[in-house]
């Protein structure tokens, strides 16, 4: 049933939850650090495992790739509920150091990806 | 009139789905008609959701608005973030091990890069103690670690509100920008999207900015983006504050 999917896919986040959080508050910040990312590795291990023991029925696996689809939409109604007036109007400071920031990060992107490649290359 | 907004907002979840479905619905067709699929219909769709939010106004969007609220739900951490371990379902495992340690290698340095710049604007813009140097170089990083950060050392509102703003810009450019730069800058394959995760951060804007792009990238940069927040929230109040501190005494 494509319940047991979401089923699953609802149990990944919660627990990468508990992990981010339980990480966040023992270094004493008030905040959920990488719940997320702990989530999607614990499900891309899982679907692996699942994978190979071949146990995954597709009904099962159709109702996580659902979420997937919606990703989209969900992004769209995330940047429509953006204060995005109070972002232009937090002045000079806030858009020079927007702009510059993500120049600069972008300007870093081809020099590791190269490095990476050249690296992974070698190795090959 | 106030019938119907009334049953909009009682069913907000509901309308946003039929809302984006026609906001989509028309980038789409637009994509296809006016740009020949030049400019993909998700980046349309999602800077129309952008305007709509300006417009819209309130802290919260068109959300702010009566009717609209279900757009929050929608769009809402909750949401997203579930939408966005789902998208796991397309990574491999193997693709990452392939990333290996550069992916965490990007998550330092792109912290630090973003801290120290922002930062020194803001230093260059009349915000010298190390407090606000500290937050203004958090929100650099995202809009979540800046705010983390100017709680942690005790910043004043004003910067942390300037903190918020400059994650969503960055968040807002990264979106707008990924689909005409991912090219140039190599992003065609699990690697790349993961060090441009890891690099850039900002999860809703790599996240959507890839979507755009080539949807089977989207978990490798979601992944190592998310941990980019993480990383920021670790380093900025602490290792990095207390190096800009000794700097500016």
């Amino acid at each position: 049933m494509k319940i047991y999917g979401v089923a699953i896919l609802a149990g990944c986040f919660l627990i990468g939850h508990i992990i981010g959080d339980a990480l966040g508050r023992s270094l004493h910040m008030n905040g959920n650090l990488g719940g997320v990312g702990f989530a999607m590795l614990m499900l891309i291990l899982l679907n692996d495992y699942f994978k190979k023991k071949n146990i995954l029925k597709p009904e099962t696996e159709s109702g996580m790739l659902f979420w997937s689809t919606m990703y989209i939409p969900v992004v769209i109604a995330m940047s429509a509920s953006q204060n995005v007036k109070a972002a232009l109007s937090g002045g000079w400071v806030a858009l020079l150091v927007g702009i510059f920031a993500t120049i600069a990060c972008y300007a870093l992107v081809p020099l590791i990806s190269k490095y990476a490649q050249n690296k992974s290359q070698t190795k090959q | 009139m106030n019938e119907l907004v009334g049953i909009l907002d009682k069913n907000g979840l509901v309308f946003a789905f039929m809302l984006v479905g026609l906001i989509m619905y028309l980038s789409y067709i637009v994509s296809k008609k006016l740009t020949n699929h030049k400019i993909p219909g998700a980046a349309i769709a999602i800077s129309v959701g952008l305007l709509l939010a300006y417009f819209g106004g309130g802290e919260k969007g068109l959300a702010s608005v009566p009717a609209f609220t279900g757009l929050a739900l929608l769009g809402g951490s909750m949401m997203r973030d579930f939408a966005i371990v789902s998208t796991a379902m397309g990574a491999s495992f193997s693709e990452i091990k392939k990333t290996g340690w550069i992916g965490l290698f990007c998550l330092v340095i792109g912290t630090v890069v973003a801290f120290v710049i922002g930062g020194s604007i803001g230093y260059a813009m009349g915000y010298r103690d190390a407090k606000s140097f500290a937050t203004i170089g958090g929100g650099a990083c995202t809009f979540i670690v800046g705010p983390i950060t100017g709680g942690a050392v005790g910043a004043s509102s004003e910067v942390i509100a300037i903190s918020i703003a400059i994650g969503v810009i960055k968040s807002v450019i990264v979106t707008i920008s990924t689909p005409f730069l991912a090219k140039r800058m190599g992003i065609d394959n699990p690697q790349s999207a993961m060090i441009f995760g890891g690099i850039v951060g900002s999860t809703s804007g790599v996240s959507a900015g890839l979507a755009a792009t080539d949807p089977k990238l989207v978990p490798y940069g979601a992944l190592t983006a998310t941990f980019h927040t993480a990383m920021g929230c670790l380093l900025c109040p602490s290792i990095l504050y207390f190096i800009v501190n000794y700097l500016l005494h």
